[in-house]
């Protein structure tokens, strides 16, 4: 019944801004009328500026007209035009805003999700006049996104008493919130990456819009940094960027890292998948990071991602095989890709899926956690380890996409399989498939995030662009989608994948083009790979895309499905990413998306998915992930091209790489898909690729 | 002065609401909440309560007289009424409503219906009591009522 109600108040912004916090502009949601007015009388009374709605999407309205109009956002958990979960989320990664969630439930699960999704705090109603108090600190963290922004998340939770536990992000709100993403599809309004925005409130610096083009530099810059080793002066170095403080850098880099976690979790879910493929390795996740992200090497390491989570999925399973051939292979395109994180490693996979094979396999047992091995476990890892895994994060949302990675994806990506966190696509790219797959679930949200997972190392960093838009709303497909277009997709995760697909081809290939190339941004995805990425982003996509590959249980059914998947995400989707992307991704992703290279290849994946049967490809052929890092390049290329060469566009060749991990990743997503068969959405659409993908080649 | 009697009244009348449970420390809280600027808040917060919450007794109504009853719906309508009712601090209202929500956890139907009738004898009879009370704290007069004690 309340009204929106302006308050034009005397406060004025201004004045208000001067005696922070006292004339802090705060924006309250709540359909409960008298909640409503309650809460607004209470904010009064602390000396806030108040505006109130009873209806969320009027409240994102307001907020996307100005967002500099305010400085808080007070919202009830329970709505009924919109979650208010996904309120959250897209408050978070639109606007930056610190949003606190308000509910009657004291569940910790609804906790957790809250904090997952980027709440600074959650109260409990009624909400007393002492808590509210209060509330502007979260303001003032926001506005330092340096330390005090990287523990924010935490902190604010923690300090606030009300918050709930920090649990880990409940994959289940992720796939939904992912699910939203996608329908939201919103365009990324962030452009200029610049702090253009003026001082919304007093203390705050100017609001850094998280472009793709922005988030991909910065996925990049902490690709080659190594998630694990990325501080913010480093990466602000790397990036480059006029304008661009530390701070800016600090706090995006948390969210990333949020955004990983997430999909590392959901990865974790998947990882059971990916255990399933035997892979162990969390390195497969890191494999994901293709880029070597560096970081997402930390997929590499077979610890990262919760190798139990890959592990669960069949630990000698898929992934054994993995390492046998295709598995090695992968591995070796994972390690080679996990390894660095960076394109280099996955170079080597990528290239010459064979040769990546001895080098991979030793390399995922270490840092990619082989390809397969690591996949499952990458998946995990990626999803865990990293949450620059982004690529495990790719994998998060979708399926153990730690395949589509190629593992190179960088485990990260691979979350596929584990939680968000990027799969390690053990191996880097493809085993993103696996993890993807766990993540996929995950992903669908935190997709968005994922990015890395893709093993796009180099993507991750664009991943994560995607994720940073929601970093805490990785979930936020649409958001991220939107951006990247279909890497955006990846948003959710898919995208990521994909894009980190793309990123990993082209990483892979020229190990950094691909992040050029992968960008996320979407444009490479837009070929197609990236939507896979995206696709794999978006947790629901992926768990199409993950029905698919869990054929792909790397045999060519991975392939084929993976095929199916890609090539429908592709062909639709390459274009359309958004949607498609993490819809096709999800099929096609599980296998490309954890290759982000292959990503791109997605498409070609797709087609080579056929071929590929996943691993039995990658071994030999270009099976997406494996095969295709050299000769399969080509194929990939050509096929990637063909469709789009959205990935690779600015390398096909090294989208190539791409492609070759992408079918491996698929083969890995596949094979981690069909360990995990019944494992989360994630292989679904998420990569689609599931690790199984990767099993099968083995 | 005429008033002190009233006041008194008044003042003993909201102690009870009190003492016997029927109000919690939020009512406190929205009594803070009013002032000179707000001089009636307690008042339209609970008028609006009543407004609200008659719709949704009569949504949970027709949802008990389904057959079979959907718990789930039956929940999020409680979990809404409580919500509200928590918010103006009517605690057995709100103690009701707890009970109502364990009893559809385990689809318990008949611990619903009984709890359900329970609840709305509470939610009447503090309406009443309510409106006793504002009534007389409107004769005390608006400075009085700006000074009620807290």
């Amino acid at each position: 019944m309340t009204m929106e109600e302006k308050l034009g108040g005397s406060n004025g912004e201004d004045g208000g801004r001067d005696r922070f916090p006292i004339g802090m502009r705060v924006l309250a949601v709540d359909d409960d009328p008298i909640c409503l007015k309650v809460l607004e009388n209470l904010l009064r009374k602390c000396q806030y500026h108040v505006t109130t709605t009873n209806q969320a999407i009027t409240a994102l309205k307001m907020l996307r007209e100005n967002r500099n109009r305010y400085d808080l956002v007070i919202s009830d958990v329970n709505m009924p035009d919109m979650d208010g979960f996904k309120l959250l989320e897209l408050v978070g990664l639109e606007m930056d805003l610190p949003v606190i969630m308000l509910s009657a439930h004291s569940d910790t699960k609804l906790v957790m999700k809250g904090i997952t999704h980027g709440a600074c705090d959650y109260l409990l109603k009624p909400v007393r006049i002492e808590e509210l108090k209060n509330i502007w600190q979260h303001v003032v963290r926001k506005k330092k996104p340096d330390s005090k922004d990287q523990i924010n998340a935490s902190n604010q939770d923690k300090s606030r008493g009300g918050t709930g536990e920090t649990g880990p992000t409940s994959s289940s709100s992720d796939q939904k919130v992912s699910k939203k993403r996608k329908d939201q599809s919103e365009d990324e309004d962030e452009e200029g990456d610049d702090n253009g925005h003026e001082d919304p409130s007093t203390q705050k610096k100017p609001r850094v819009v998280w472009s793709v083009e922005l988030h991909r530099k910065f996925v990049s810059a902490v690709n080659q940094l190594g998630l694990e080793k990325a501080v913010p002066k480093k990466i602000l170095d790397l990036m480059n960027v006029d304008g661009l403080t530390r701070e800016n850098v600090a706090s995006h880099l948390q969210k990333y890292r949020l955004y990983l976690k997430r999909l590392s979790s959901v990865a974790t879910q998947q990882a059971n998948m990916v255990a399933a493929l035997g892979s162990k390795d969390p390195s497969y996740l890191r494999m994901g990071s293709l880029d070597g992200f560096g970081d997402f090497r930390t997929l590499t390491g077979p610890g990262r991602i919760s190798s139990a989570s890959l592990s669960s999925y069949q630990p000698g399973g898929l992934f054994g095989r993995l390492n046998s051939s295709a598995a090695l292979s992968l591995r070796g395109i994972s390690s080679g890709v996990i390894q660095s994180g960076h394109s280099q490693t996955l170079n080597n996979p990528i290239n010459g899926f064979g040769k990546i094979q001895p080098a991979v396999v030793p390399a995922n047992q270490n840092q990619n956690g082989t390809l397969f091995q690591g996949i499952p476990t990458s998946i995990n890892q990626l999803s865990q380890n990293k949450p620059t895994n982004h690529f495990g994060e790719f994998n998060r949302g979708n399926d153990p996409n730690a395949f589509g990675v190629a593992t190179n994806f960088q485990d990260a990506r691979v979350t596929v399989g584990g939680s968000s966190n990027t799969l390690p696509v053990s191996s880097g790219n493809p085993l993103l498939l696996q993890s993807n797959t766990q993540q996929t679930q995950h992903s669908g949200g935190a997709f968005g995030n994922q990015p890395s997972s893709l093993g796009v190392t180099s993507l991750n960093q664009e991943p994560f662009d995607m994720n940073v838009r929601g970093s805490s709303n990785f979930l936020d497909h649409g958001r991220c989608s939107e951006n990247w277009q279909s890497a955006v997709q990846l948003s959710s995760f898919p995208s990521n994948a994909l894009s980190a697909s793309e990123t990993f081809s082209h990483e892979q290939l020229p190990s950094n083009n691909l992040q050029e190339s992968i960008s996320w941004t979407s444009s490479h995805l837009s070929s197609s790979p990236l939507d896979l990425s995206s696709s794999m982003a978006n947790p629901a996509n992926l768990e199409d895309s993950r029905g698919n590959i869990s054929q792909v249980g790397l045999n060519n059914n991975v392939i084929q499905n993976i095929d199916y998947t890609t090539k429908q995400q592709w062909g639709d989707s390459r274009h359309d990413y958004n949607g498609n992307m993490n819809n096709s991704f999800s099929r096609g992703d599980s296998l490309v998306p954890a290759s982000g290279p292959m990503m791109d290849q997605s498409n070609v994946i797709s087609d080579k998915m056929n071929d590929v049967s996943l691993f039995s490809q990658f071994s030999g052929d270009s099976t997406y992930v494996v095969p295709h890092l050299d000769g399969e390049k080509s194929a990939f290329d050509t096929k990637s091209r063909s469709n789009d060469d959205f990935l690779f566009e600015t390398k096909p060749q090294n989208g190539f790489n791409q492609n070759s991990f992408e079918p491996s990743e698929n083969i890995m997503m596949s094979m981690i898909k069909s360990d995990q068969n019944n494992e989360t959405p994630l292989m679904d659409g998420e990569f689609g690729f599931d690790a199984y993908s990767l099993g099968s080649c083995i | 002065m005429e008033r002190n009697p009233m006041r008194r009244q008044l003042a003993s009348l909201r102690k009870s609401l009190f003492d016997q449970g029927y109000l919690d420390e939020q009512f406190m809280e929205l009594e803070q909440l009013q002032d000179d600027a707000n001089p009636n808040f307690v008042e339209e917060v609970v008028t609006l309560y009543y407004r609200d919450s008659a719709r949704l007794i009569l949504n949970l109504d027709h949802a008990l007289e389904r057959r079979p009853l959907d718990f789930s719906k039956l929940d999020g309508l409680m979990h809404q009424f409580k919500g509200s009712s928590s918010s103006i601090g009517a605690k057995k209202v709100k103690a009701e409503s707890t009970l109502f929500r364990e009893y559809c956890k385990y689809g318990n139907a008949e611990g619903c219906m009984r709890t359900f009738q329970q609840l709305k004898k509470e939610y009447a009879t503090l309406r009443k009591k309510l409106e006793t009370y504002f009534q007389l704290a409107r004769q005390i007069g608006p400075m009085e009522s700006a000074n009620r004690p807290k």
